[in-house]
């Protein structure tokens, strides 16, 4: 199993001292992030996408690449690509671009993005976005898996006799996960293509990543990709720790109470029941976590948001330590010892081209 | 016999409340109807007031709380509403308003429902016509003709328990006659991915 961090990438205020962040400071934050992650053992980083303040990351494989020159091992990834407003033809290349770069250590995870002006600033409507989301994967399946691509559809210019360069690293695209909080038809798409599905599960109740994952297994297993035990699973989380769980929740609240998307709200203590957030000491992110696969079954890739909502640099790379110490080693050996044999490990470009080649042998 | 589930919504915000009691006499007559078509009433009442701060976080989360959701899910769920709010500023409270806002497009789409409100004076009568009533054609809900207001006055007065009885006889008769409604499941019927790439031409 993975484990990773991913990053919304947003520039926020640090609501304890009232600084807020250069741009600058972040961006280099996020490339310390990312080397700390894989210092302390964590397996995969994946950074977001927007084209709006407060956020900084709109050009996400420039970053990654960044990042990959820095780290040996570390998979590097997305959360999300935007499927919709972003041309496929541009994220097949950069996407295969930053394959050669990392020496394949890349995946992307596809999503449609929910900020409305998006669509229009990029010449798009957002009532089109499943629509786009289906085009616009079926073009980007085609570029990577065909050499030369004659193309027309809805949403983009046609393509005659195109290649995209340069061509998937040996020959083989970097795997994909669809993103989605709410929308069964992504579910959908992940099991039709055989791809991964990423349940956000982030700032929602357990329940509604319940269904969506079930949902998910169970047309996985009819498009005839294996069993709906087999499909490949991911999941988020939100974490805050301290070695005694009440210096966590002291430390943490003013964070949570002024954090975009969920601050000024519901209560840290009422969040903390209805979504997965988990701040307390690191055994309990390890009972929540190991809890997850109750709901879920046994998946293949778990991140923890840990950098968001004005967090300084300082106890992100903290939050890291912990993980890396104590957190991930005790899952890794427990989420293990219950997986069954048939169930496969998160794909990489190494099985993914060992796949290939003996799926060539056979034939 | 068959049962039809009621749902009443009251948004009065005093203890007690006089938005309160005129839902308590509209869900009596409304009962009492559907017995006389042979149907037995399940009635189930929601105050607002005890779910504001739920209310509040929902507009912040996006998700109704376990507080809130087995509310939403007996509203959605009813076979009828019975809908009332006090008349603040010339139209809903923002509490009654809020909770339409967070319930989603879809879910009163088709359903039965019958529209109160009490106010200070009768200068008011018509925030039903000017207010609710849009906001339940917006989530093309099915309001009754007879919506009823009641004014201070209108607790002294014998027309008020005409305009009850008149008002609960019509939803009693929607609801009668209606099949029961069945809570929406957006995994049960998905569109095949075939289907979905077809749609798109490509």
């Amino acid at each position: 199993m993975q484990f990773g961090v991913f990053s919304v990438s947003d520039v926020t205020t640090d609501p304890t001292n009232g600084r807020t962040p250069t741009e600058t400071e972040r961006i280099k934050a996020i490339v310390a992030i990312a080397r700390k992650a894989e210092e302390v053992g964590l397996d995969v980083f994946a950074l977001g996408e927007h084209h709006n303040p407060p956020f900084f990351s709109s050009s996400p494989t420039t970053t990654l690449a960044y990042i990959a020159g820095q780290t040996q091992r570390l998979q590097l990834s997305t959360a999300t690509t935007l499927i919709t407003t972003n041309d496929p033809v541009k994220i097949a290349e950069d996407f295969a671009m930053l394959q050669h770069l990392a020496d394949g250590r890349v995946d992307l995870m596809l999503g449609r993005g929910n900020t409305g002006p998006v669509y229009p600033w990029f010449g798009k409507e957002i009532r089109d976005g499943i629509p786009l989301a289906i085009e616009n994967y079926a073009l980007l399946r085609r570029l990577w898996d065909s050499d030369v691509v004659d193309w027309s559809g809805s949403y983009r210019t046609p393509l005659s006799g195109f290649t995209a360069t340069p061509r998937p690293l040996d020959g083989v695209a970097p795997f994909v996960w669809h993103g989605s909080i709410r929308s069964p038809e992504i579910a959908e798409q992940a099991a039709y293509y055989g791809d991964g599905f990423f349940a956000n599960h982030i700032f929602w109740p357990a329940e509604h990543t319940r269904r969506m994952v079930e949902f998910y297994r169970r047309r996985f297993a009819h498009y005839g990709h294996g069993g709906a035990d087999q499909a490949i699973v991911g999941l988020g989380g939100q974490v805050f720790m301290r070695r005694n769980s009440q210096d966590a929740v002291r430390e943490f609240r003013p964070y949570f109470d002024n954090a975009p998307v969920y601050g000024h709200g519901p209560s840290l203590e009422d969040f903390s029941r209805e979504t997965p957030l988990t701040v307390g000491s690191p055994q309990q992110v390890i009972e929540r976590t190991l809890g997850f696969r109750e709901y879920v079954g046994d998946y293949q890739r778990q991140l923890f948001l840990v950098d968001h909502a004005g967090l300084p640099l300082k106890s992100v790379l903290e939050q890291l330590d912990i993980l890396g110490e104590e957190v991930v080693p005790v899952l890794r050996k427990e989420f293990a010892a219950l997986k069954p044999a048939h169930v496969p490990d998160a794909p990489t470009h190494a099985s993914l081209v060992a796949g290939r080649t003996a799926t060539e042998e056979a034939a | 016999m068959a049962t039809a589930k009621l749902a009443v919504v009251s948004a009065g915000l005093s203890v007690p409340s006089s938005t309160r009691l005129l839902a308590d006499r509209l869900a009596d007559a409304t009962a009492t109807a559907l017995r006389g078509h042979g149907v037995q009433p399940d009635v189930q009442v929601v105050e607002l007031r005890e779910h504001a701060r739920d209310l509040a976080d929902h507009l912040v989360t996006g998700f109704p709380n376990a507080a809130l959701r087995p509310v939403v899910d007996a509203v959605v769920g009813a076979d009828g509403l019975i809908a009332v709010t006090p008349i603040f500023a010339a139209s809903y409270s923002g509490l009654f308003k809020t909770f339409f806002d967070v319930l989603g497009e879809d879910a009163l789409a088709g359903k039965p429902v019958l529209l109160g409100a009490t106010a200070g004076t009768a200068r008011h009568s018509l925030a039903l016509d000017h207010a609710l009533r849009p906001l339940f054609a917006h989530l093309r809900a099915v309001a009754v003709p007879t919506g009823v207001l009641a004014a201070a006055d209108d607790w002294g007065d014998q027309g008020l328990a005409a305009r009850i009885e008149r008002a609960g006889g019509e939803l009693a008769d929607l609801v009668a006659g209606r099949a029961a409604a069945a809570p929406a499941d957006p995994f049960a019927d998905v569109v095949p991915f075939e289907a979905l790439l077809r749609a798109n031409g490509t």
